[in-house]
């Protein structure tokens, strides 16, 4: 089966354990104002290509990837080609490799028709790195034009169904960068029993040349990187390693 | 048994020279961690605060602290000298290679007028004297090799498509095997040499005998010589060296020698590891050294390689940047009986980084196999973050050809100690080569005809077949012409600048290999994929000749795991390499070639015109086996598997590659950073790739170093380039502008 792919990084160190053979997926509706991959945001962009195709690709780096790593299918919001994700995961399963998937949650709901599908890819799935963009749904929806509901429920979902979880949160100033947000997150954290890392990720602002290459403006232009002290706060408060 | 090795197990060494079979004997592999470490004692800090004083002195005075105008540099040319005269007490091991620290000698016999030219340059004058003497009595081998050089060798070399030759600075690459000294006594090897002088008796007196008896009689008198110079330190070095400090300071007596008679491009100082941890691990049992003390030897030891210094001629800094001598010091690696080789003396070399901080000399170099023991993968990767001063180089592929005692004797070259020596080749520029043969032998800079006036390529859109069976025969008259040049550059580098102390160190009967070596590969590559896969148009001056190339179409780039391109790589290789292999190389030595251009690459380029591939003219050519700056579109492994695609048995002089990754690439903290560079290694050599300099910082930093090199951090920021490591602040602007647009790997 083929997906939308956007780009391959053969060499992810920060998307799961270990050393990662990354494949971006293209297509997502999420608007984040910090978005590192705008490239990505087209759902009818980037390249059609089969799932055995980067399976192939993928174990040329086996090699690397000693105990711990593996493959993360990352984007992109991966879950908007579910299908092609069940494919390429049960695929990986069956050659023994390691499965992460980083997601913002987005497409997840809980309709039944399709956690059918859900719980089929979740079959294949080692571990989730889950994006929480923003623990407050207003905040959530003014930065990433979308309800951080579903992903919530999509939290518990996989508590509920022990799959081990990584929470990434983006520590952006003026944004999600503030005591009370954190500690809120902290609370919710505290709620699921799956969650065996929590990752701080330090908002930067490489991005803006792929802005300015795509025309597009960005909308964080006045926003600083934060602090080291900032940083260390937050990773205290979320419990962060 | 010899009373020096009491407490020692016996074996093969006692009743001939045999140092692997000591070592194999008696060493303890380590493979416990780094805790059992201490930090420098006092002595250690004030020697080094005192030598970093004379390196920004130096700094300051445009990059030379001192030079000697008056007296020609010898085993015993000088009296005792100290780093800190004033209390000599403080340090350990002892020995400089003038009379002040930091002072370069002054070294006449690769050639007169480089070591004028070399004095003038930073305002001293040559003695006249000295000048008569070797002009007018005594020849150099500069002037012997230009007064054999054909007509065509000067062509070639004046259009660079030969380049960076030996022809003006000595060869070097001679490790002489300074571990003999310790363990058996001058006197010992001076008695076996005389028993090869006699052997050599009854041969046929053809030239090669009476060359090497020669030869052989000339290590003798180094070798006594060599004593006398112990002797002015206070140390008589005839017997074998009772303790840890003896043979430390006795093997540096050796390196010493090495580096007052020779100025080689490269001064390695082998691998000494191990050796030395025998007698360090017979004092700790004893108690008569403590780890404190032990650390103290090694970190004395290691500042006198930081001290190395040559007189050198601007066109030399121009292609080894940043005042490199190579003390390549090689650690680690596996046995050939399947024991690491690591002990805690590996350990105490790579903590004299921490000790004393970053520095590019020696070029310290990992021994690397997965095999080696986790806790020492996991040290030297903390190291390379923390100080990028260290590269790593794959034992599994060098051990089957080099057995498990050889040492690296230039910047990533390995050579068997003590067995073998090596007549260092530099490059052929085979971009220009392919040039040449799309023009028929015009010079793309000069329009000269410096190759053979073969029939040029007159289409305007260059046909594939077309090129290669160009190139092919382009590539077989450049072979012959490069290994021509080098015969004779070696014949005269043995008649007058014979390295007559470090092979007194070194079998008589020797094995010899011929290294030569490729530059501008990537682009070779690259630019004959975009004419396989994509369409060059040929844009020419009025005289017909090609001086531009449009590429219209997209193809496959060497340094993205694309077979398309990586199979024109491996192809590339042999071919030129069973070329070299054609031709008579001199005192029958073994052919090999490497992939390593080491900072020569922004000289190179500048003498190469544009090419198929998109690279401008003049633009510097990427450095050693590195695909082309911004080729890879996939991430550092896809590009580490296109250069672990090179076969090592075709490149046995090396195969160079240099990748700086930033600290946030490999992960988010310390320890997940460690454990990111322990799998990148053992997964790039369990590829069967030969090299990698590691350095791990980000462009911002680069950026800043060069925009202020004042900073007192910078003075000893140490980055690694082809093959070895320079400070960064003592590169040239253009090279610093080269290094910081190479690749940084670093995702979004």
């Amino acid at each position: 089966m083929e997906g939308r792919i956007s780009q391959i990084e053969t060499f992810g160190s920060v998307d799961g354990p270990g050393i990662r053979f990354v494949i971006f997926t293209q297509g997502c509706k999420f608007r984040c104002k910090y978005c590192h991959n705008p490239e990505t945001w087209n759902l009818n962009g980037g390249e059609l290509v089969s799932s055995d195709e980067l399976l192939n690709k993928a174990l040329r780096y086996k090699a690397y990837w000693g105990k711990e790593g593996g493959i993360t299918v990352s984007g992109g919001e991966p879950l908007l080609q579910i299908d092609f994700l069940i494919d390429l995961f049960k695929k990986a399963k069956n050659l023994g490799i390691n499965t992460c998937l980083d997601t913002s949650g987005g497409p997840f709901s809980l309709d039944k028709n399709y956690l059918v599908k859900f719980d089929e890819l979740l079959k294949y799935t080692d571990l989730i790195l889950l994006d929480i963009k923003h623990i407050n749904d207003q905040k959530h929806i003014d930065l990433t034009g979308k309800t951080n509901k579903n992903i919530l429920e999509l939290a518990k979902y996989l508590d509920s169904k022990n799959i081990p979880v990584w929470i990434r949160h983006v520590l952006v100033p003026t944004i999600t960068d503030y005591d009370e947000y954190l500690i809120e997150l902290r609370k919710f954290i505290d709620t699921l029993s799956n969650v065996k890392k929590v990752e701080v990720l330090p908002y930067h602002n490489l991005q803006i040349i792929k802005y300015n290459d795509l025309k597009i403006k960005y909308p964080l232009e006045d926003v600083d990187i934060p602090t080291e002290e900032r940083i260390e706060n937050a990773k205290k408060i979320l419990g962060a390693n | 048994m010899v009373n020096e090795w009491t407490g020692f197990k016996g074996g093969h060494y006692e009743t001939e020279i045999d140092v692997r079979d000591f070592i194999k004997q008696n060493y303890t592999p380590y493979y416990g961690d780094e805790s059992f470490l201490e930090g420098p004692t006092d002595a250690t800090n004030f020697l080094w605060n005192k030598l970093k004083e004379l390196q920004v002195a130096e700094r300051k005075k445009g990059g030379v602290l001192d030079m000697e105008e008056h007296v020609v540099s010898g085993l015993t040319a000088y009296k005792a000298s100290y780093l800190y005269p004033e209390d000599k007490t403080l340090e350990k091991v002892v020995g400089l290679q003038t009379d002040k620290p930091l002072k370069r000698a002054f070294m006449p016999y690769g050639g007169i007028k480089m070591a004028e030219q070399s004095l003038e340059t930073y305002g001293y004058h040559l003695d006249e004297n000295l000048k008569e003497i070797f002009t007018k009595y005594h020849k150099t081998h500069n002037q012997g090799v230009f007064d054999v050089y054909t007509p065509e060798m000067k062509r070639a070399r004046h259009s660079h498509i030969i380049t960076g030759l030996p022809d003006t600075y000595g060869r070097g690459r001679i490790v002489g095997d300074y571990r003999r000294i310790a363990l058996y006594g001058i006197d010992y090897l001076i008695e076996k040499k005389q028993e090869d002088l006699l052997n050599l008796s009854n041969e046929l007196m053809d030239e090669e005998t009476i060359r090497l008896r020669e030869e052989v009689a000339d290590q003798i008198k180094s070798l006594k010589e060599l004593k006398v110079m112990a002797a002015d330190y206070g140390y008589d070095i005839s017997k074998p060296a009772k303790n840890a400090h003896e043979a430390i300071q006795w093997l540096y007596f050796g390196y010493l020698g090495a580096i007052k008679t020779q100025n080689g491009a490269a001064m390695s100082v082998g691998r000494i590891s191990t050796f030395l941890d025998i007698y360090i691990e017979r004092d700790l049992k004893n108690g008569t050294l403590t780890e404190k003390e032990a650390q103290e030897l090694i970190d004395h030891l290691v500042m006198k390689f930081r001290m190395v210094k040559f007189a050198r001629i601007p066109s030399y800094n121009e292609l080894f940047s940043g005042d490199p001598v190579w003390a390549t010091l090689s650690i680690a690696g596996m046995g050939i009986d399947g024991r690491s080789l690591v002990t805690k003396t590996d350990f105490r070399f790579l903590h004299t980084l921490e000790n004393m901080g970053p520095s590019p000399e020696p070029n310290l170099t990992v021994l690397y196999s997965p095999n080696l023991p986790e806790a020492f993968k996991k040290y030297a990767s903390k190291i390379s973050i923390d100080t990028s001063s260290i590269q790593y180089e794959n034992d599994e592929v060098m051990r089957p050809v080099w057995k498990d005692d050889y040492s690296i004797c230039c910047c990533v070259s390995a050579t068997e100690t003590g067995k073998e020596m090596q007549f260092f080749g530099a490059r052929a520029n085979l971009a220009k080569c392919l040039l040449y043969a799309i023009n028929g032998g015009v010079d793309e800079a000069d329009f000269k005809q410096v190759g053979p006036k073969y029939r040029p390529i007159t289409s305007e859109y260059l046909n594939y077949d077309e090129v290669i069976e160009k190139f092919d025969a382009m590539m077989d008259w450049l072979a012959g012409l490069y290994v021509n040049t080098l015969n004779l550059i070696h014949y005269m580098h043995d008649k007058y600048y014979y390295e007559a102390f470090e092979m007194a160190l070194i079998d008589t009967h020797v094995r010899r290999t011929f290294a030569t070596g490729i530059a501008g590969f990537s682009h070779v590559v690259d630019s004959l994929s975009a004419i396989k896969y994509a369409k060059v148009k040929t844009i020419r001056n009025e005289q017909g000749i090609v001086i531009d190339y449009q590429t219209e179409g997209d193809f496959p780039r060497y340094g993205n795991d694309d077979d398309r391109a990586d199979e024109i790589a491996v192809w590339l290789l042999k071919t030129f390499m069973s070329k070299i292999a054609k031709h008579h190389t001199y005192r029958n030595s073994e052919p090999t070639t490497s992939i390593l251009t080491i900072t020569s690459n922004v000289v190179y380029g500048k003498a190469t015109g544009a090419l198929p591939d998109g690279r401008k003219a003049k633009e510097p050519l990427s450095p050693g086996a590195n695909p082309a700056y911004g080729a890879e579109k996939s991430g550092l492994l896809a590009s580490l598997n296109s250069v672990a695609k090179l076969p090592y048995e075709y490149a046995l002089d090396g195969i160079s590659n240099t990748q700086t990754i930033s600290p946030d690439a490999l992960g988010h903290n310390k320890k997940e950073r460690v454990n990111t560079l322990v799998s990148l290694l053992d997964g790039y050599f369990t590829k069967g790739a030969h090299h990698l300099n590691v350095n791990v910082f980000g462009t911002e930093k680069l950026i800043d170093a060069m925009e202020h090199p004042e900073k007192e951090e910078y003075q000893n920021f140490t980055i690694r380039v082809s093959g070895y490591a320079v400070k960064f602040i003592d590169l040239t602007k253009e090279q610093q502008l080269d290094v910081i647009s190479r690749t940084c790997h670093k995702k979004m």
